[in-house]
């Protein structure tokens, strides 16, 4: 099968389409009216079925061949959004993305979808999809009406298409839209169409046809195909020529307009009166390019797929640019050639923009992963009975690919687990004196050298009898150890092997396996999970994330001769104090700060650097601070803020006290950074 | 050409005066000495890191890793770059030589005593044109539990 080398795209594709599909009903479903939303599902909806249909997957391009219609009507003011609608839609979606993954398990992506075909089919009828459109009327040249579901044919035009368009309409070209029907008895389907496209191609270039080139050579089609072209002739001609062919029954020839809610069929000089309710979009393919762009940007980015060993590559190659440039600025200072300087520091500022992209493209936001929690919690949340407000904060932040990709499962266990253990039923939570809806929050962000994601919710909490006891009946702990044992320790005991039993398998969370796997998963990341929770009043769930591969912004400060970077995120503020502004405590030394008693953690000596003693008489002071904890890391000078890129040790060294890894700087040394977790306990 | 059993080109480097073999397919780079970044907490003979060429590679001075007299630095001090399975390390010599083969049959087995090398450390002894060459068995002078065995026994 050739397709197979396309499957893998086609599966991630479709995920990315389902993805946004129901983002945008989210959307939908909020603001009704919202035609941008409804035109972006439809696009989606449209891709799907085409590259389905593509594949070959026969039911899947069915149900959104209908779901499309559906939307269509919508678009068109034939179908007034609903709750009921977006139900069934969804339902539909749940049905798409079940069936991709069937295909990408391995299964042929067959489902039964008679059912939902058939809603969908009532829905769109219903509302009388007879209704003409107004705006693609008669014109001079016999265009006519065409099915509305055939509009969207050439609405996906790469980058390179666009360009040609633009370019053909600049040298005053037209870009005309050919629809070709053949006779009904009409035998040598592919014979014809070759005929046709023999004409075509003697009056200008075929840009794209609809279906493909191929599938039209293999007789896949019904009667119909479009093609679109780039032409000096006139509408007029080119229909005149095409009819030459025979056993052709009618073709329609308009101006292809670059429009996303396209409904111009027709010839552009015409119709540029009638359509001033479009007028914005046509008459000038330049704007509606650009405004499409934008449009696009907004709702979903145009990406391209890379192998992250490429990344690396490059990211490898680049930092040895790194280094070379630095030596490169160090000869040019010393040499003070003027012309030598100026192009070096371009050469800097170039490269400089360069490393940021190259360190960003491997980042990706957690939102990828984020944002299909609205919609998972929407549906639990109607399964339950529960009424619940999802907050999502912080979804920019941004994550190692390798991590994202790891990190949803995990996450969507917590959240189920929130939902159907923490939150209470609205019933329980009036009694309680909560509010009727409970509040689930998901936060992200960054914190020195990791990635805090907390799933916070204000249900039940945790009940640390019923803990303990099923823990000790479990045979996890003994009894002697449940009394030993503090709040946290008793409730990470849930994320324990073997805490989960087969007896208490509810529909949603507890599927067998245990929050011993979102545990394992995690620290294989290299992260930990941390459980907080006060009963009556809610749980919070913290997980906290290395950033394996990333670029920090940091503190870069001296200690003697030594350069240490401080990840900034754990910085409070620098300060200056003196000598006699420092206090004892406990024979610590503290100090003031803002009111707040802050002991001091001499870097000199957490890191053993070789001193000579020498006392002075200000101190620089970095005030660093885990949770609500802090302290100030005193230090000899700071040199200032810089990005740099997160390295490992080595396997050789392993983990090193208070060191996380270590940074190459402009000069092509190296930097430890500090680990200012392990420095407040 | 004549067959041998196995080939044993190695790079000949100098410590404390006695000449070691390292086999030239570890070796990835004979670099001159250059600034080392220390890191604090390690154990002794863990001189730091270095960057070498965008991966920051820890540094072990040999000498005292096995024990030997501490030595200035001098111009003919090389840093041996050796490429383990999973990671690099970079090894404090205080000189690098040629690259020689060593034939099969020149090759004993290592002696109990041996100068102030752990014997361990050895896997043989080359007589090569009356040079007393000894072979390192990087895997144990690499190993973790020698790395932490040395490490905890300096901090205890």
């Amino acid at each position: 099968m050739e397709n197979n080398e396309y499957l893998e795209v086609f599966i991630e594709e479709s995920k990315e389409h389902i993805q946004s599909l129901n983002d945008q009903l989210l959307i939908l479903e909020n603001e009704p009216e919202n035609m941008d939303t409804v035109g972006e599902i439809f696009r989606s909806a449209h891709t799907l079925k085409g590259m389905a249909a593509t594949m070959g997957f026969q039911d899947l391009a069915d149900l959104t061949h209908k779901m499309e219609n559906v939307l269509d009507a919508v678009r068109n003011d034939q179908v007034k959004i609903t709750s009921e609608i977006i139900d069934v839609i969804f339902q539909a979606v749940d049905q798409l993305e079940g069936m991709v993954l069937d295909i990408a398990e391995g299964g042929d992506g067959s489902s039964d979808v008679q059912e939902l075909v058939n809603t969908l089919q009532a829905i769109e009828s219903n509302q009388g999809f007879e209704k003409v459109n107004e705006s693609t009327t008669n014109t001079s040249i016999n265009t006519t009406n065409t099915a509305t579901s055939d509009q969207a044919h050439f609405d996906r035009l790469d980058q390179f298409e666009l360009a040609i368009l633009d370019q053909s309409k600049e040298n005053g070209f037209e870009n005309l839209e050919v629809t070709v029907k053949l006779n009904d008895n009409c035998l040598l389907k592919a014979a014809r169409v070759y005929m046709v496209f023999e004409v075509l191609e003697q009056i200008g270039e075929v840009i794209k046809a609809d279906p493909t080139v191929q599938e039209l050579e293999e007789e896949n089609f019904d009667l119909q195909f479009h093609v679109l072209l780039v032409t000096k002739d006139s509408a007029e001609d080119v229909k005149q020529k095409i009819l030459k062919v025979s056993e052709i029954e009618e073709v329609i020839v308009s101006t292809f307009e670059q429009v996303a809610s396209a409904q111009e069929h027709n010839e552009e000089k015409e119709n540029v009166e009638k359509q001033s309710n479009e007028g914005k979009e046509s008459s000038n393919n330049k704007t509606t390019d650009e405004s499409k762009k934008k449009a696009a940007k907004g709702v979903a980015s145009k990406t391209i797929r890379v192998n992250i060993d490429r990344l690396d590559g490059l990211m490898n190659l680049f930092e040895e640019l790194v280094i070379d440039r630095g030596r490169l600025e160090q000869i040019s200072a010393n040499l003070k050639h003027a012309e030598l300087q100026e192009t070096v520091e371009r050469m800097s500022r170039i490269s400089g923009d360069l490393q940021n992209i190259i360190l960003n493209m491997r980042m990706v936001p957690i939102e990828q992963v984020f944002n299909r929690f609205p919609r998972m919690v929407r549906q639990l949340s109607k399964d339950l009975g529960k009424k619940i407000n999802l907050e999502i904060v912080g979804a920019e932040t941004e994550l190692d690919r390798t991590v994202i990709d790891e990190i949803g499962d995990p996450l969507v266990h917590l959240i189920r687990n929130a939902l159907d253990h923490g939150i209470e039923t609205p019933e329980k939570r009036q009694e309680a004196g909560k509010n009727e809806e409970g509040h689930l929050l998901l936060e992200a962000y960054h914190s020195g050298n990791h990635v805090f994601i907390e799933i916070s919710d204000d249900g039940a909490g945790i009940n640390r009898e019923k803990v303990v006891n099923k823990a000790v009946s479990n045979h996890v702990i003994t009894e002697e150890e449940a009394k030993q044992l503090t709040d946290k320790e008793v409730y990470q005991l849930i994320m324990s092997s073997g805490f989960s039993t087969a007896d208490k398998i509810s529909d949603v969370s507890g599927r067998g396996v245990g929050l011993d796997v979102v545990k394992n998963t995690i620290e294989s990341l290299g992260g930990t999970i941390t459980i907080e929770s006060e009963e009556g009043k809610g749980s919070l769930f913290s997980i906290q994330l290395p950033l394996t591969l990333s670029i920090i912004s940091v503190l870069l400060v001296e200690v003697e001769k030594e350069k240490y970077a401080i990840p900034l995120s754990s910085i409070i503020e620098t300060a200056i104090i003196s000598k006699s502004e420092i206090l004892n405590a406990h024979n610590k030394e503290v100090i003031d700060f803002r009111g707040k008693v802050v002991p001091l953690i001499d870097l000199k000596n957490v890191f053993e650097v070789p001193t000579e003693e020498e006392d002075d008489e200000l101190y620089s002071v970095v005030i660093i601070r885990k949770g609500d904890k802090m302290a100030g890391l005193v230090v000899d000078t700071f040199i200032g803020q810089q990005e740099v890129v997160l390295k490992s040790l080595g396997d050789y060294l392993g983990d090193v006290f208070a060191i996380s890894g270590a940074t190459i700087l402009g000069d092509g040394q190296v930097a430890l950074i500090v680990d200012t977790n392990t420095l407040i306990n | 050409m004549e067959e041998t059993t196995s080939n044993h080109q190695s790079i000949i480097i100098e410590l404390d005066k006695e000449e070691y073999a390292i086999p030239v397919e570890v070796v990835g780079a004979i670099e001159r000495m250059q600034h080392i970044t220390r890191v604090p907490k390690t154990a002794n003979f863990v001189k730091g890191v270095i960057n070498l060429r965008g991966v920051v590679t820890p540094i072990i001075d040999l000498r005292e890793r096995f024990g030997m007299e501490k030595a200035e630095h001098t111009e003919s001090t090389r840093i041996i770059i050796i490429h383990m399975e999973n990671y690099d390390v970079g090894f404090i010599v205080d000189a690098a030589y040629d690259v020689l083969y060593i034939p099969e049959d020149a090759i004993e087995p290592a002696p109990q005593v041996i100068g102030t090398v752990d014997s361990d450390y050895i896997g043989g002894v080359a007589k090569v044109d009356k040079r007393l060459i000894m072979l390192l068995e990087l895997q144990k002078v690499l190993s973790q539990e020698s790395y932490q065995a040395a490490f905890l026994g300096q901090e205890g």
